[in-house]
């Protein structure tokens, strides 16, 4: 059993406590990326590429080879590497900005070609790092900095469903999930899959990880909660959307 | 890799793209990453045929954007990798370039420069200028070379190689579509058969050890919180980027001694200037040639220098002044005499018209 208290053996202690906002999700998801580095024991050949958007606060954030990129342009940094040398795993971490927006083109031609890294997008339904601004992820009527009176579909479009997207297009041998900071068994269950894809060399591996944004929703602790247990669930579902053998998780 | 792609010196007879192709195996390039775009395309053509005869790698991308930073990826983890493009392509790679200008990656690119703006012509021009010295939101941290003969595309691009990862500041060659497209000869080789040791490449990340236990994790980064901490990133690369402008800085010039009008050119453009000059000097005029070598670092001493020997200029460029802004910034509290320009954009120069330019006005 993992002792869920402890620091990962992975994490750069000296950069502890981390810069992450309190409340905020990147905190929980890079705990829990930290316990599968440990128990996987890869520490010696993962590079952690982190993106602009909250994400690039975890530069420094483990005892791990990390390149910090720009805004979207995090999976063609670890392809690139990938590519140069297999030996090495490479995981792209970023935002939904980063990733279904800014970088959108890089994470579909990543999938299209199965290229054997796993991209990692924390779904906040919105652009922390810049303020709170409408992503591609915003709710419909979600109230944003730069949408106001709510999200409205019929102007700004859905919300974008990424693991729906790449399960659409994954080649085999690629590992397609959503997971929540609301059920850090089953998300740790994901990310453990989506890295041990990648050490298999399977195919693309891609988790999406539904998260919180306390500071830009302007929630307290139960209404930030509340978001992400009733709200964001409603409409994106966790779950396994793709694995090797095609035995999923729902 | 195996055998040597060269063996012995070997004349050929072949278009810029494949030169630089040949280069970049003979330099010992591992990995090319790129796009579509012309007129650069042959250079991917070229070398994915001869790749997996040499154990060389190629990922063909989604946009030049990737391309860049496929790029950064495959040098950080080690590799001598490389691109190339052109036009707006060259646009978009000002974003990965400037990343690689602030955390130090020797990216190393081929850029065949065609006629813009926008999509413009697909043929040439020298309106890249700009934005390979000083593209991007950046200080200019790169190494630009000029090159005029396929000769010089394949030395060129193999020192390239070797500017980039001795002095980690992004190293390109900028050629254009005429360079690109036509055939003429040149001598290649294995760049060790004539003594040019290749500088070793070194891994940014996937170091020995675990990092925390037996290293520091390496941690590499461009954004910073505060403005103090920025400029005491900053200033150091700046102090080396100065330091490395003397020992890479080049320039060509001939009969600047005795001369009244010196032809100011760059690039493809030069060799009409240099013929122009050989012509008029056979007919006694006094005329003289300069052409720097290294857009950025710029050779402003050297012009300066010149300057104190002929201070009337006649200057040629494929573009509206893009090279001229450099030479006059060159030229600032220097006197001069007389500054004349003929701006083509996207179109080429003969000697002949060179000629009747000078020879009209004396
Ligand atoms: C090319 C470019 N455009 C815009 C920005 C500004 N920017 C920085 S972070 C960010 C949004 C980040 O949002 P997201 O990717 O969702 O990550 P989060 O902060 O929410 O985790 C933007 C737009 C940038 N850095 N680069
Ligand atoms: S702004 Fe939002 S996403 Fe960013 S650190 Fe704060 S809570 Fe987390
Ligand atoms: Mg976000």
């Amino acid at each position: 059993m993992t002792d869920h208290l402890a620091m990962p053996k992975s994490w750069h202690v000296e950069t502890k406590p981390h810069k992450f906002c309190p409340g905020c999700g990147h905190g929980i998801a890079l705990k829990i990326l930290g316990e599968v580095i440990d128990e996987l024991n890869i520490q010696d050949r993962l590079v952690f590429g982190v993106d602009i958007g909250c994400s690039l606060l975890a530069w420094d954030f483990f005892d791990v080879d990390t390149v910090q990129t720009h805004h979207g342009r995090t999976n063609p940094v670890m392809v690139g590497m990938k590519r140069a040398n297999p030996d090495l795993l490479c995981i792209a971490y970023m935002g939904d900005g980063g990733g279904y927006a800014i970088g959108s083109q890089h994470l579909v031609n990543s999938a299209f070609r199965n290229e054997r890294i796993l991209a990692i997008v924390i779904n906040n339904c919105n652009y922390g790092m810049t303020g709170g601004q409408m992503a591609p992820t915003t709710l419909p009527g979600q109230k944003t900095e730069t949408s106001p009176y709510g999200r409205d579909a019929e102007t700004t479009g859905s919300p974008t469903l990424g693991p729906e997207m790449v399960a659409a297009i994954a080649s085999p041998g690629a590992y397609v999930a959503r997971g929540s900071i609301a059920n850090i068994k089953q998300l740790k269950r994901f990310m453990k899959k989506a890295v041990e894809n990648q050490i298999a060399g399977n195919g693309f591996s891609f988790l999406e990880v539904l998260s919180s944004c306390p500071t830009n929703w302007r929630t307290n602790a139960k209404q930030t909660w509340a978001f992400v247990e009733d709200e964001m669930s409603k409409y994106f579902k966790t779950g396994e959307l793709r694995t090797p053998d095609e035995k999923k998780e729902a | 890799m195996t055998d040597k792609p060269i063996q012995g010196e070997k004349r050929v007879f072949m278009t810029g793209n494949e030169t630089l192709a040949w280069a970049a195996v003979a330099a010992g390039a591992d990995i090319m990453y790129g796009y579509p775009i012309t007129p650069q395309n042959e250079v991917m053509h070229y070398w994915t045929r001869m790749a997996p005869k040499f154990g060389r790698k190629f990922l063909q991308t989604e946009d030049e954007l990737s391309a860049g930073f496929t790029t950064i990826g495959g040098i950080m983890a080690g590799s001598r990798a490389f691109s190339a493009t052109a036009g707006p392509g060259t646009t978009l790679f000002q974003e990965p370039i400037s990343m690689a200008e602030m955390m130090r990656i020797p990216l190393v690119m081929a850029i065949l420069q065609r006629g813009g703006p926008s999509t413009a012509t697909v043929i040439y021009s020298q309106q890249e200028v700009n934005m390979m010295t000083f593209g991007g939101n950046g200080e200019g941290w790169r190494v630009v070379y000029s090159t005029a003969t396929h000769q010089e595309l394949y030395d060129y691009m193999i020192k390239s190689f070797n500017t980039a990862w001795k002095y980690r500041f992004p190293t390109f060659v900028l050629a254009d579509g005429y360079q690109a497209k036509m055939r003429e000869p040149l001598t290649m080789y294995n760049p060790e058969d004539r003594g040019i040791e290749m500088v070793e490449t070194e891994r940014f990340v996937g170091l020995p050890g675990v990092p925390g236990t037996d290293r520091p994790p390496a941690h590499h980064r461009n954004t910073f919180s505060v403005e103090e901490e920025l400029y005491e990133a900053t200033m150091p690369i700046q102090k080396e980027y100065e330091e490395m402008s003397e020992h890479v800085v080049e320039w060509e010039e001939e009969d600047v001694d005795d001369a009244d009008i010196i032809i100011l050119s760059h690039g493809v453009v030069s060799r009409a200037a240099k013929a122009a000059k050989n012509r008029l000097r056979a007919k006694g005029y006094k005329v003289g040639y300069f052409r720097p070598i290294t857009l950025r670092p710029f050779p402003e001493k050297a012009l300066q220098k010149v300057a104190g020997k002929c201070n009337n200029f006649l200057l040629a460029e494929s573009a509206l002044g893009q090279f001229a802004r450099p030479v006059k910034e060159a030229l600032f509290n220097v006197p001069v005499n007389s500054f004349e320009t003929i701006y083509k954009p996207g179109v080429g120069f003969t000697a002949e018209e060179l000629v009747e330019k000078i020879e009209s006005a004396r």
